[in-house]
């Protein structure tokens, strides 16, 4: 599987000189956006956008040369700089990075809020964020020199490794799977329906800052290590994470969620309901009909409705094989399991396994405050 | 926009791409023969592969983190 736009970038080099460079400081998820675009989860991406691709992508979901991309990778400033300086750019967590500043812009907040979350309601997480943000844009090609410091060291992988690992374990056909959230049985039916298919598993948690209520990262490792060590195969899954922060971008974020897992050598995407949602600002299967216009992305989407128990059937099914009346069926609803997890009772184990949710349990709060 | 090029293919072989495409999401004869030249040319570039040397250094913090054997 070839990175989007064919090449997996790299742009990494820890003998760089940054003696007498002027400095700015980036937060934490700046950082981590200035690794990813230096170890290719970013890919074609070799830095912060231009007007040019920064316009494209939000007017047209696709970069200036065509290629797909549909969440704006951008860097605000106050500062006064010129074009054509470079930079220092850190981090508190350690993250060091040179930065050629090519070009600095003014941009309309509104506007990039509407195009990308599709509104301007400051009640939506990114919208917040953008209205925020500082006034100008810088873009330009970074170069990282040191990496932050981070949790979870034993647990990330960068693209270059993924690819390695799938070509060792003779994987050809590895099916992505996305999340933010602690497995229950529905999400274990959609991974492993997928994995029937082709060759291997690769879920993919994201592990970066989120919204109050979502679980904790923590939490989120923990559930998934108790899950795979008593119901997978470990010769046809992998869990490694992926540090990025949640956009809540609903349908455009499907879409960059695909491309990102194309970078680790993945050829196929679940996508499921209401894929990086957050309120009701998508609908529920927008991000299943934003693939139609994307015959290009160059990875292939598998779409869920979602799963369910059948009381009938006695097992977990989905719409398409259970031919038994709604009221039968109880559905995996996150809301629910997470009001029982707050309320310290152990979801039913025909929702949740039992080591999951031993594990979340075992914290006095496993959400994010 | 990136600044266009634009080429000539004969006829029939556009007819064929236009049947091909039909219900893709593909929506121009273009866009499909762009995505096809693009990937394409990918394919041959080799300039992003691992050098032996590179591999074994990955494959040794695979191996570390118990992702190998």
């Amino acid at each position: 599987m070839l990175p989007h736009g064919g090449k997996l970038v790299y742009r990494a080099d820890n003998n760089k000189n940054i003696e007498g460079m002027q400095k700015m400081e980036v937060s934490e998820e700046i950082a981590v956006d200035i690794e990813n675009i230096a170890y290719g989860v970013f890919s074609p991406l070799e830095g912060f956008m231009c007007r040019n691709d920064f316009e494209n992508v939000v007017y047209n979901m696709r970069l200036e040369n065509d290629l797909p991309w549909t969440i704006p990778i951008i860097l605000d400033v106050n500062e006064s700089f010129r074009e054509g300086d470079e930079i220092l750019l850190y981090s508190k967590n350690g993250m060091k990075a040179e930065m050629k500043i090519e070009e600095i812009y003014s941009y309309d907040k509104k506007e990039l809020a509407n195009k990308v979350f599709k509104t301007n309601d400051m009640a939506h997480p990114g919208v917040k964020k953008i209205s925020g943000m500082k006034d100008k844009l810088i873009g330009g090609k970074i170069t990282l020199i040191e990496n932050g410091d981070h949790q979870f060291e034993n647990y990330y992988l960068k693209p270059a490794e993924t690819r390695v690992l799938f070509k060792e374990k003779r994987w050809k056909e590895i099916v992505a799977f996305q999340t933010r959230n602690v497995p229950h049985l529905g999400h274990e039916y959609v991974q492993k329906t997928a994995l029937t298919f082709v060759d291997g598993l690769f879920i993919n948690p994201i592990i970066g800052k989120k919204k109050h209520g979502d679980f904790k990262n923590e939490v989120i490792l923990r559930a998934y290590d108790a899950l795979i060590k008593n119901y997978y195969r470990n010769d046809t899954t992998v869990l490694s994470i992926l540090r990025t922060e949640m956009r809540y971008a609903g349908p455009r974020e499907a879409i960059f969620h695909a491309i990102m897992r194309k970078n680790f050598g993945c050829t196929h995407f679940i996508v499921g309901r209401d894929h990086a949602g957050v309120g009701n600002y998508y609908a529920p299967y927008e991000a299943h009909e934003i693939f139609n216009e994307f015959p290009d992305l160059g990875i292939i989407p598998i779409f869920f409705h979602s799963f369910f128990y059948c009381k009938k059937c006695g097992g977990v099914v989905n719409e398409k094989i259970c031919p038994h009346d709604e009221k039968h069926h109880i559905n995996f609803s996150g809301t629910a399991i997470r009001k029982m997890l707050i309320n310290g009772e152990s979801p039913p184990e025909i929702m949740m396994r039992k080591e999951v949710a031993d594990v979340v349990m075992s914290y006095e709060n496993p959400f994010v405050d | 926009m990136a600044e266009e090029y634009n080429l000539s293919i004969p006829a029939s072989l556009a007819k064929k791409i236009k049947e091909r495409i039909e219900g893709t999401g593909f929506d121009s004869i273009s866009s499909y023969v762009t995505y096809v030249l693009r990937e394409l040319l990918a394919e041959d570039e080799k300039e992003n592969e691992l050098t032996k040397e590179d591999e074994e250094k990955i494959k040794e913090r695979l191996r570390a983190l118990g992702y190998l054997d």
